[in-house]
């Protein structure tokens, strides 16, 4: 079987498109890199949509936790405390069997318990958490001479969150940020070894990978290619992030522009 | 009060607390155990591991500053999963063969076969004949060395940028005293990187924590295991204690401990760092001296 062949019955073999069988056995080369780049359609879809719709209640969150109201800042708090307190893992695991319940409750929540609803709304909790404690941080931060600035033109309120406060947020919070970005992507691997089940092997990058490990019995293939995927898709952050960066900084003269690096002190 | 001759009349909080006290449960909370005792290993190790992958990283010798970089990059550009799923196999594999070359140097047929690894008797890690609980400290020692690969990954990028932010004045001052690069090394940089490295450290000590649920992963009977394993439903048939689907509240009973082992840690990180500050040249030394003051 040639390799365009091959592409073509396991290109979309994660969404359930093309051949059902998964190959048996004389796993080839072009099979293993097929196979698990299908799987990485999983990996793109979660993080992509977690850390689009997680940007919102991060913010949310961030500006909750900077409030002064006790009624705001104390669910932002403990939401931000729970979700960052505890491994994601456990996360995942207990949301899946909670879906579980609920799905017996209600019939509403049944595509909670499969992994494309289950796993992004865990994923979606998760990395608002995350980013919004980052952001809580660059609020704080934010030079008190800005808003002093704004005011003195006479802007308050949501005017001058909108137009000062928020974007000099996001200026500072962007190095941090991006590196949310890059494990939120690891992070996404988890999903299936979690409790969520993988319905008719229809399965993200590295549960192809780890199936190819398990019945060839040698980590020294599938693993390499699962890894240049993930290096390719973190260079590929970086520079999508970076370019965001650029343009929220774009007042500034270029030496002044704080990138973010490559090789951050924080993981997560 | 702990009479469970006949759980099926117990009731109430009398049956629950039976019910907790089995010879399963006993075993979960022993893998709390294993957990600890995973973080008392692999901590210190991953350290090590870490302190020498700074080291090549800032080596002079070019191959070894390389391998010390690409360490330090590739683990963060790769999912730490796929490392520990990785690593399990082929650390084992390794090893084998190892002992494989060493210990049957005639044998000739390949060790891959196809979907095989075969090697000869004498090679297997752990013998075949060896007692289960060797078995179970071999899997666990893979799994240490697994975490102490990957975190030292992340250790060595931390030092390696602590070493870096010690101010420059302190190592030329020590020059101009006559110090040889290594002394200036051992007496001036590393005393002074912790306080620089402290809160990239403290971040991966959080997230080691929050780590050990991979344990499961790798084959070793953790608190995940445990949990799944015990809150599955139960039929009267097979367990003298039939209960539903639990497995909710037991992972919420593991999210829980995990919040309170890392708000404590918080706090010990907090006093550290605190401790640290002092009479550095840093803003939280800085603010130190003057409330000192």
């Amino acid at each position: 079987m040639s390799c365009a062949a091959t592409i073509a019955d396991y290109g979309l073999r994660s969404l359930g498109y093309g051949e059902r069988l998964l190959p048996r056995g004389d796993f080839t080369l072009c099979q293993q890199f097929t196979l698990i780049g299908s799987g990485m359609i999983w990996n793109v879809y979660f993080g992509v949509l977690a850390f689009v719709v997680g940007f919102t209640l991060a913010t949310l969150l961030a500006v909750g936790k900077a409030s002064a109201n006790p009624l705001f800042r104390k669910p932002a708090e403990w939401f931000i405390f729970v979700f960052r307190g505890s491994p994601l893992f456990i996360q995942f695991f207990f949301g899946y069997f909670l879906f579980l319940s609920l799905k017996q409750v209600a019939p509403v929540f049944d595509p909670l318990s499969s992994a494309w609803a289950g796993a992004f709304v865990v994923l979606f909790l998760n990395t608002a958490a995350y980013s919004g404690e980052i952001f809580y941080g660059a609020l704080q931060t934010v030079p008190k001479g800005e808003s002093e600035a704004a005011s003195a033109y006479g802007m308050t309120g949501w005017r001058r969150f909108r137009r000062i406060t928020w974007p000099t947020m996001l200026r500072l919070a962007w190095p941090a940020y991006t590196n949310e970005a890059i494990f939120l992507f690891h992070a996404t691997t988890l999903v299936f070894f979690s409790g969520f089940p993988a319905v008719q092997q229809k399965g993200d990058a590295l549960y192809y990978a780890s199936y190819f490990a398990d019945k060839t019995f040698n980590p020294f293939v599938p693993y390499p290619i699962l890894a240049g995927y993930f290096i390719l898709l973190t260079l590929c952050i970086i520079g999508l992030m970076g370019l965001v960066n650029r343009r929220l900084n774009r007042h500034l003269p270029e030496g002044a522009i704080r990138r973010p690096r490559l090789l951050g002190q924080m993981i997560r | 009060m702990f009479a469970c001759a006949a759980p099926d009349t117990l009731s109430g909080l009398h049956w629950l607390a039976c019910y907790l006290t089995t010879g399963k449960h006993l075993a979960f909370y022993g893998a709390f155990g294993t957990v600890l005792l995973l973080l008392a290993i692999t901590a210190p190790t991953a350290m090590a591991f870490g302190f020498g992958g700074a080291m090549a990283a800032r080596s002079r010798v070019a191959p070894l500053r390389w391998f010390g970089k690409i360490y330090i990059a590739i683990v963060r550009g790769v999912p730490d999963i796929a490392f520990f799923l990785f690593f399990v196999i082929a650390l084992d594999q390794g090893i084998e063969y190892l002992r494989h070359k060493v210990k049957c140097p005639d044998w000739d047929a390949p060790i891959r076969q196809g979907s095989d690894f075969l090697v000869c008797a004498q090679a297997k890690m752990p013998l075949g004949s060896s007692p289960q609980w060797v078995h179970e400290t071999y899997g666990f020692a893979l799994a240490v060395l697994t975490f102490a690969i990957v975190f030292g990954a992340f250790a060595a990028n931390i030092l390696f940028g602590a070493i870096r932010a010690v101010p420059r004045a302190q190592v030329e001052t020590a020059e101009a005293y006559g110090m040889s690069p290594r002394k200036t090394f051992w007496r001036i940089i590393v005393p002074q990187m912790w306080v620089y490295a402290l809160p990239g450290l403290g971040n991966l000590w959080m997230v080691l924590i929050k780590s050990t649920p991979l344990l499961f992963l790798l084959g070793v009977e953790d608190i995940v295991y445990w949990a799944r394993e015990l809150g599955a439903a139960k039929t009267p048939r097979f367990s003298d204690y039939p209960h539903p689907d639990w497995r909710m509240w037991y992972f919420l009973a593991l999210l829980v401990f995990y919040l309170a082992f890392t708000r404590v840690s918080e706090i010990v990180i907090a006093r550290l760092s605190r401790r640290l500050s002092l009479g550095q040249a840093t803003t939280a030394g800085e603010a130190l001296r003057k409330a000192g003051a």
